[in-house]
């Protein structure tokens, strides 16, 4: 199948996901509302120390970002298995990679709006002025992004031809995704700071090298793992 | 002959059928007889432990994606997207089967389902759900067609919408293979019946039929061939 139709597929696949979203709107609601739960827990149990919650901003955003993001990827799946149309779907001729991409696409969309809102919950909550590198900054939160929504895409589909795909995604994923988060949370952390010790390109490198890894491995590995 | 199993128990342990072009043949069986087993193996969704089949040529392990080309499913769960309108839904389906817009929209008007097109089909009743599927079969026209269960929730319009597609596909030389508990609705389609008990395949004499097999077509559509090990 031409590289043309494997990307008008792709395309299908995210404009179903993201319209099947606009439409229900309780996914994206439910996970924008456990990502600000999570980041304002951290808050109260930082207490009103603004110095010791500045410290501990980066880490709260991308574990609420992770949490959050364990939804938000089982729930691309779930619309799949709730009407019957992942078999459908898996039926379809081509490369499975087309799917795989499509659903990337649109889990990536999810989670960079989930993003934008934990980004400026945790400005505020957190005591943190805006940084003068603030572009690297989004280029960072852009490869954490693309790392998270990668691998959590890649495990959802593993995981949702389980029964227990609630609890196997978060085991499979977690470890995993170590690299990517120390990775993007010393880069923020670094960003933030004001990179005085110019570490921050360190960590970019790193995640740059690290996204690479995993959108090759996922897309070459994708038709096995969705195969029952 | 094809062998599949669940876990310890064997569902299909030693299936031979061979399906010839321009033909619709049935299958019956009890409860729990590997009928959708069998149908699901041939359309590539699930693997056989041991044997094999090929449709058309093609083997359904080894050219899986061709495999997918040649064969359509219609399954008993509509398989459908609630949020999305009719129309969104097998425009969806025509698009991932590389088909054009147009043949969606004229799929949708085969099925009677144009009037409710832009409608979404989350308040669909079942047999609304099940046009919607076979207008995806519709856009698709496979050259073998696989049934299960293709009359639950139609009306005596549906019925005869399932039967003319049918016949179509038979009348393009492609192939029909049709589960069901009721021999009478397909009885006006199918020339040949089998019979699916103790995960084996028998002919099934005395069953009504309608359909003519072609005589002299080329042998094939489906072919197994294998072992239990």
């Amino acid at each position: 199948m031409a590289f043309r139709d494997e990307w008008a597929r792709a395309r299908a696949v995210a404009w179903k996901d993201l319209t099947t979203e606009r439409r229900s709107k309780a996914g994206f609601n439910s996970v924008a509302a456990l990502a600000v739960t999570i980041l304002v827990l951290f808050g109260f149990a930082l207490g009103p120390d603004a110095e010791a919650a500045r410290a501990a901003a980066p880490g709260a955003l991308w574990l609420s970002a992770l949490f959050a993001g364990v939804l938000a990827f089982n729930r691309s799946y779930q619309v799949e298995l709730d009407g019957g149309a992942l078999e459908p779907l898996l039926l379809y001729p081509g490369a499975r990679r087309s799917l795989f991409a499509g659903k990337l696409m649109a889990n990536f969309v999810f989670v960079a709006l989930l993003m934008a809102i934990v980004i400026v919950v945790s400005l505020v909550l957190f005591h943190v002025a805006v940084p003068a590198a603030w572009p690297t900054l989004l280029f960072v939160v852009l490869l954490g992004t693309v790392g998270l929504v990668t691998l959590g895409t890649f495990y959802a589909a593993m995981a949702s031809r389980s029964r227990a795909r609630e609890v196997l995604l978060p085991l499979l994923l977690f470890p995993m995704l170590v690299p990517v988060l120390l990775a993007a949370m010393q880069a923020t952390k670094a960003i933030l700071d004001g990179d005085i010790m110019h570490e921050a390109g360190a960590w970019i490198s790193l995640l740059v090298a690290f996204d690479l890894i995993f959108l090759i491995a996922t897309f070459f590995t994708f038709d096995y793992v969705i195969e029952a | 002959m094809l062998a599949r199993r669940f876990g310890a128990r064997w569902v299909l342990r030693g299936v031979s059928l061979a399906l010839r072009s321009g033909e619709a043949a049935g299958l019956v069986g009890d409860n729990g007889s590997g009928k959708s087993t069998l149908l699901r193996l041939l359309c590539t969704l699930i693997r056989p432990n041991a044997g094999s089949a090929t449709i058309f040529g093609a083997d359904v392990v080894k050219s899986a994606d061709r495999v997918r080309e040649l064969v359509g499913f219609l399954s008993p769960v509509p398989g459908v997207y609630d949020d999305l309108t009719a129309r969104e839904n097998v425009r969806f389906a025509a698009t991932m089967l590389g088909r054009p817009a147009a043949q969606a929209d004229a799929a949708l008007e085969r099925v009677g389902l144009v009037h409710v097109a832009s409608e979404r089909v989350r308040g669909f009743s079942s047999g609304m759900l099940r046009r919607l599927s076979l207008a995806r079969l519709l856009v698709q026209a496979p050259r073998l067609i696989l049934l299960d269960e293709p009359y639950n929730n139609f009306d005596a319009q549906g019925i005869e919408l399932v039967n003319a597609v049918i016949r179509e596909t038979v009348a393009r030389g492609g192939s029909a293979l049709v589960v069901v508990h009721d021999v009478g609705l397909a009885a006006l389609v199918v020339a040949r019946w089998f019979g699916l008990r103790d995960g084996k395949i028998e002919p099934l004499a005395g069953a009504p039929t309608r359909g003519v097999a072609p005589a002299g077509a080329p042998a094939g559509a489906f072919a197994s061939s294998g072992a239990v090990h």
